[in-house]
C-alpha cells in the first residue's frame, strides 16, 4: 500500500485565489478508492520514449537558445528514501523572456525559434537525472492585477505505480514573485511549499559554461505489505 | 515527505502529449475498441487544456508490471493512453477491452490533469454497472451511471464532468 500524504502537502483543487480553480473542481467529496492491483502497478516506460537530445534542451535546434544555460539536476525518490529507477522525467518550460512556445501564449515576448522548451529523460540506476537547458523567465498572466508566475519548471513523473503519478513545477531560490502567485501559494503547508523550489547547486556548475540547480522530487512512499518484499528483492 | 502536486497550466501540449499516446494498442489490432469522450467543467463548457492518462489490466486482467505476479503479457500492449483534448474537449484512445481482475470488474484507472486544476482527479471507466465490484458498491447509487461507459459507434463514450450537474466520481486514491 501507498502511504497517504500529510495534510497540507497538496494544495486544495477548490483554491480561490488561483480563478480556474472556480469551475473545474468538483463539487462533491471523492470517494475512497482501495488500492488494488490497478493502483499499485503503473507504466514503466522506458528507453523507447526519448530521442536524441531529449535532455538537452538547448542542442536541439540548428542555433544555441538565448538565455542563461542550466543544469537541472536531483534525483527521483520514494517516501522510503529509497531512489526510483529508470523511470521517465517529463518537463516543459518557458524559454529565457517567459513565454512558451504554444499558439496560445500570445504575450509580447518573442518566441525563441532555438528553443521548444520541452525535455525527457530516465532516471539512472540511483533515481538521477539531468537536464541542460535554459533558466525560464517570468511571465504575466491574467489571473489578477498585474499578476506574474514565478520562474518554473513543468514536471512530470510516474514513479512504479499508478498511486505515485505526479505533475509539478520547479521554482528558483529566492525568487520575488513568490508572495503574489496564487499557484505557488495554493500549497497549505510552508514546508511543502518549499519542496518546490531547487537549490542553487555551486558544485554542478561548469565553469565557462553553466549554472545548476538541484531538484529532488519525493513520491508517496510504501508501508510494509507483501509486496514490499519483492521490491526490496529486486 | 512528499514533494506538492501543481497543475499542468495551459501550456500542457508542448509537453505531454506523444503521437502515439491515444494508441494503447496500434491502429488496426483485433479486437481494439475506440473509447471516446468529452470534458465537461461546472458550467457544462468543454475544456480544451486537459489531458486524460489511462492505466488497465490487459483482455487477460494481467499487468505489464512486476508487482503483478500473473503474467505472461501481450506485445503491443502498452496499457497505458495519454491523450489532450482538443479545442472541443475531446479525447479518445484506442486500446482492448480490460479483462476482470479477482474480486473487480473490468475497468480502467483515469487520470486528469488540466489547467484550473491543482491536483490530478482520478476516475474509473467501467463497461457496465456489475454490483458485484467492491468499487461501484461503494458509489451512491445515483452517481453511479458516471463511471460506465456507454456504447458507441466503434467502441464506448465515457464523458468527464469536472463539477456540478452529473458531476463524475472522482477517488481518492
Ligand atoms: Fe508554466
Amino acid at each position: 500500500m501507498y502511504l497517504r500524504d500529510a495534510p497540507g502537502t497538496h494544495p486544495p483543487l477548490d483554491s480561490p485565489g488561483y480563478k480556474s480553480t472556480k469551475l473545474r473542481h468538483p463539487l462533491q467529496r471523492p470517494v475512497l478508492l482501495p488500492q488494488k492491483l490497478t493502483e499499485i502497478t503503473g507504466p514503466l516506460l522506458g528507453e523507447g520514449r526519448l530521442g536524441a537530445n531529449d535532455n538537452d534542451l538547448t542542442a536541439q535546434h540548428a542555433g544555441e537558445p538565448q538565455g542563461q544555460r542550466i543544469i537541472v539536476h536531483g534525483r527521483l525518490l520514494d517516501g522510503n528514501g529509497r531512489p526510483v529507477p529508470n523511470s521517465l522525467v517529463e518537463i516543459w518550460q518557458a524559454n529565457a523572456g517567459g513565454r512558451y512556445n504554444h499558439v496560445r501564449d500570445r504575450w509580447p515576448s518573442p518566441v525563441d525559434p532555438n528553443f521548444d522548451g520541452v525535455g525527457r529523460t530516465l532516471t539512472d540506476a540511483e533515481g538521477r537525472y539531468t537536464f541542460t537547458t535554459i533558466k525560464p523567465g517570468a511571465y504575466p498572466w491574467q489571473n489578477h492585477d498585474n499578476a506574474w508566475r514565478p520562474a518554473h519548471i513543468h514536471f512530470s513523473v510516474f514513479g512504479r505505480s499508478f498511486t505515485q503519478r505526479l505533475v509539478t513545477q520547479m521554482y528558483f531560490p529566492d525568487d520575488p514573485l513568490f508572495d503574489q502567485d496564487p499557484i505557488f501559494n495554493s500549497v497549505p503547508d510552508p514546508k511543502a511549499r518549499a519542496r518546490m523550489i531547487s537549490s542553487f547547486d555551486w558544485s554542478r556548475t561548469v565553469p565557462n559554461w553553466a549554472l545548476a540547480y538541484s531538484f529532488d522530487i519525493v513520491l508517496r512512499g510504501r508501508d510494509a505489505t507483501p509486496f514490499e518484499q519483492e521490491v526490496d528483492d529486486e | 515527505m512528499s514533494t506538492p502536486s501543481q497543475t499542468v497550466g495551459p501550456f500542457l501540449s508542448i509537453g505531454l502529449p506523444w503521437a502515439d499516446g491515444p494508441t494503447v494498442v496500434p491502429e488496426g489490432t483485433p479486437g481494439a475498441i475506440r473509447i471516446v469522450g468529452t470534458v465537461f467543467d461546472g458550467a457544462g463548457q468543454p475544456v480544451p487544456d486537459a489531458l486524460i492518462e489511462t492505466w488497465q489490466a490487459d483482455p487477460d486482467g494481467h499487468f505489464d508490471h512486476p508487482d503483478d505476479p500473473s503474467g505472461p503479457l501481450r506485445k503491443e500492449f502498452r496499457a497505458f493512453g495519454r491523450c489532450p483534448t482538443d479545442d472541443d474537449g475531446n479525447y479518445w484512445i484506442l486500446t482492448l477491452l480490460p479483462g476482470a481482475i479477482p474480486g473487480q470488474a473490468p475497468h480502467i484507472d483515469v487520470s486528469v490533469f488540466a489547467r484550473g486544476l491543482l491536483h490530478r482527479v482520478v476516475t474509473r471507466i467501467y463497461f457496465a454497472d456489475d454490483p458485484s465490484d467492491p468499487v461501484l458498491s461503494s458509489v451512491d447509487p445515483g452517481r453511479r451511471r458516471t463511471l460506465i461507459a456507454q456504447p458507441a459507434d466503434d467502441g464506448y463514450r465515457f464523458d468527464i464532468r469536472l463539477q456540478g450537474d452529473n458531476e463524475t466520481v472522482f477517488f481518492d486514491v
